[in-house]
Parts: structure tokens; C-alpha cells; sequence
């Protein structure tokens, strides 16, 4: 690893105490996934996976929303193509959190990048975000290790709760009776405030809104968030020009 | 193919297909230099995905949701603290619920 300090544009650190930084912030979210991982066990288990079946998924797939979707479409004819292509299809939207991180993931080795982006989720990738825009606006230099940090804490409530709904946990099928299907709007309504949007974000967000209702009117799934990011993007891209535009490395 | 064969293989496959997805953003902008509106595409692209998420429970939900989210947002740029903010939002909803659909 490369263990020289970083100037704007050399490498950035990537340490342990990075990795720690990173998991602790996300332990208190990752206690609201957990309670999905006990959901996704329980499922599995009543759709006939055997344990192996659901724990490797949640090991080797690790996305919350695929996996729950590819439950719905588990049978005994299995269908493998339709299978692979919704789980590709739902998860597009990592495309563009990946890209938007890369301002940071281009200053690591390849390894570290994409070794971290194997734990990337909504919730790890939504933290990194908010805690390396902080550093930028305090002019602190990011520990880059704070993605793969954070994206661990996750990774581990996930399987542990997968294992826990499998194999022990009866009766938690409804998540919303206790608020928590909240907690997640919570969390990334906090990080949007975190992002502190500036009055030329004002539009691109509204767009973004709109957009993502609209599809989540008439397409089932995920797909609301990818045409709102788009809807976003696009609009900031032939708008008038941000005068935050230089700021974000 | 037995069938355990069949649907490890096709957990690989699924395995395979989100990472992809994890891993071709940074492998396209590597590849890129983005110009002027490529680089205010990319800016927007983070609180536009946040929105995206926020959007169908905040605004189409029902009136519990929306006010806690409102709450959530309003303790998010007071405090500034993470959990605070997640547990003021589950709370808020908690207890409007007893009261509105």
C-alpha cells in the first residue's frame, strides 16, 4: 500500500482506522437493514431455499432489493435468465453511485477501488458520499477506506441477519408495524440535508422528484430511482452552470 | 444439473451481474475525461439519487410520512447527527400512525 501522504490530486489514504471510521458511522443504519436480512431469511426460507441457498446469496449477490425481488421470482422451474437480468436490471443504479464516487476510488490502487466497490450499497455508498464532501468542505483529507468501512458494517448485519431469519426468527413479517420501513427514508433524507444543496441543486432535485414519481407510478421496482438520477443529471448537464461546479474534486 | 447445482449457479450469475453494476461506474470514468457538462451531470447525480430514493415514501406515502420527513430533515440540519435524525423520523411516523392511515 502506498503509505505516502496525498497532495490534491496523488494517492489518497486508505487505513485501518479508515475502515473502523467508516464501519462505526454505519452501524446504526446497518441495524436498520439488518431487520430486511431477517425479512430476506425468512422468505427464502418459506419460498423453499434451503440455508445455503440464502446465505450465499446474501454472501455473494449482497443487494437487498435483487435479492428480495429474485424471492418473488424463485420456483422450482428455475428461471435462470430472467433471474440474472432483473437482478442487472435493479441494480443499474450502482452504475451511476460508482461514478459518482470516482473522484476518490481514481486516487486508490485498482485494488482497493474495486475491492471496496464489491461492499458498496445504498446505505455505505450514501455515507462515504456524505463524509467526503465534509472533508472537502473542511479541507481535510479523506480517508478513501471509509467506503469499504462502512460498506463491511453492512455487509456483516446482512449475512448475520440473513442466517438469524433462516434458521431462528418467526413472526417479523411486518416491518412497517414498528416504523422501521422509515428508517431508510429517515437516513437518506438526513444525507440529502447533509449534502447541503446549494440554490442551483434546487432544480436538478425537483427534477429528480418528479421524475422518480412519475415512474414509480407506472413501473414496478427500482427503476424510479435510476430515472430520477438521470432526470437530475440531466437537468444540472444543459442548465445554467453551478458556481459550486469547481469545487468537488 | 441437479437442482442445488442449477441454483448455486444461478446465485453466481446474479453474483456476477451486480457486481458488474458496483464496478462500471469507476471502470467507465476511468476511462473518460469528463467535459464541462459531463462534469454537471455527475455533480447533480448524488442528491439527485438521494431524492430519487426519498421521494415515493416522503411524498406519496401519506401525511405521516411527509411530516416526518420534514422532521427528519429539520433535525438533520440542526443537529447534524446521523442517528438522531433516523430515530426522530422512526418516531415521528411511529406516532402519527396511531392517528392518520
Amino acid at each position: 500500500m502506498n503509505a505516502q501522504s496525498s497532495p490534491a490530486s496523488g494517492r489518497l489514504s486508505f487505513s485501518l482506522g479508515g475502515v473502523l471510521a467508516g464501519f462505526r458511522a454505519c452501524v446504526p443504519v446497518s441495524l436498520g437493514v439488518a431487520v430486511y436480512g431477517v425479512l430476506f431469511g425468512l422468505l427464502a426460507r418459506q419460498k423453499g431455499l434451503s440455508w445455503l441457498e440464502a446465505q450465499s446469496m446474501s454472501l455473494f449477490v449482497f443487494a437487498g432489493a435483487s435479492q428480495l425481488i429474485a424471492l418473488d421470482l424463485w420456483g422450482p422451474d428455475l428461471p435462470v435468465v430472467s433471474l440474472i437480468a432483473t437482478t442487472f436490471i435493479v441494480n443499474l443504479r450502482h452504475v451511476l453511485m460508482g461514478a459518482a464516487l470516482s473522484p476518490q476510488l481514481l486516487r486508490l490502487g485498482a485494488a482497493q477501488a474495486f475491492g471496496s466497490l464489491f461492499f458498496m450499497t445504498d446505505e455505505s455508498w450514501a455515507l462515504a458520499l456524505g463524509r467526503w464532501a465534509d472533508d472537502s468542505r473542511r479541507g481535510r483529507a479523506s480517508d478513501a477506506a471509509f467506503l469499504l468501512g462502512a460498506g463491511l458494517a453492512v455487509y456483516t448485519f446482512w449475512n448475520a441477519s440473513t442466517a438469524l431469519g433462516h434458521v431462528l426468527v418467526r413472526g417479523l413479517d411486518d416491518p412497517a408495524r414498528y416504523g422501521l420501513d422509515f428508517a431508510f427514508t429517515a437516513v437518506f433524507t438526513a444525507l440529502l440535508v447533509g449534502l447541503r444543496p446549494r440554490r442551483a441543486d434546487v432544480l436538478p432535485l425537483l427534477a429528480a422528484t418528479g421524475a422518480a414519481l412519475l415512474v414509480l407510478r407506472f413501473c414496478p421496482g427500482k427503476w424510479y430511482i435510476l430515472a430520477g438520477a438521470l432526470a437530475g443529471g440531466l437537468t444540472a448537464a444543459v442548465g445554467p452552470p453551478a458556481q459550486a461546479e469547481e469545487q468537488r474534486p | 444439473m441437479t437442482p442445488l447445482a442449477t441454483s448455486l449457479l444461478t446465485i453466481c450469475g446474479m453474483a456476477v451481474a451486480t457486481y458488474i453494476s458496483r464496478a462500471a461506474g469507476l471502470m467507465l470514468m476511468s476511462r473518460v475525461t469528463p467535459g464541462v457538462r459531463m462534469r454537471r451531470f455527475m455533480h447533480a447525480i448524488p442528491g439527485a439519487i438521494l431524492a430519487s430514493i426519498v421521494a415515493p415514501s416522503a411524498l406519496a406515502a401519506g401525511p405521516a410520512e411527509a411530516v416526518a420527513t420534514l422532521a427528519t430533515a429539520l433535525t438533520a440540519w440542526r443537529f447534524g447527527n446521523l442517528p438522531l435524525a433516523m430515530l426522530a423520523g422512526v418516531a415521528v411516523v411511529l406516532g402519527l400512525r396511531q392517528f392518520v392511515g
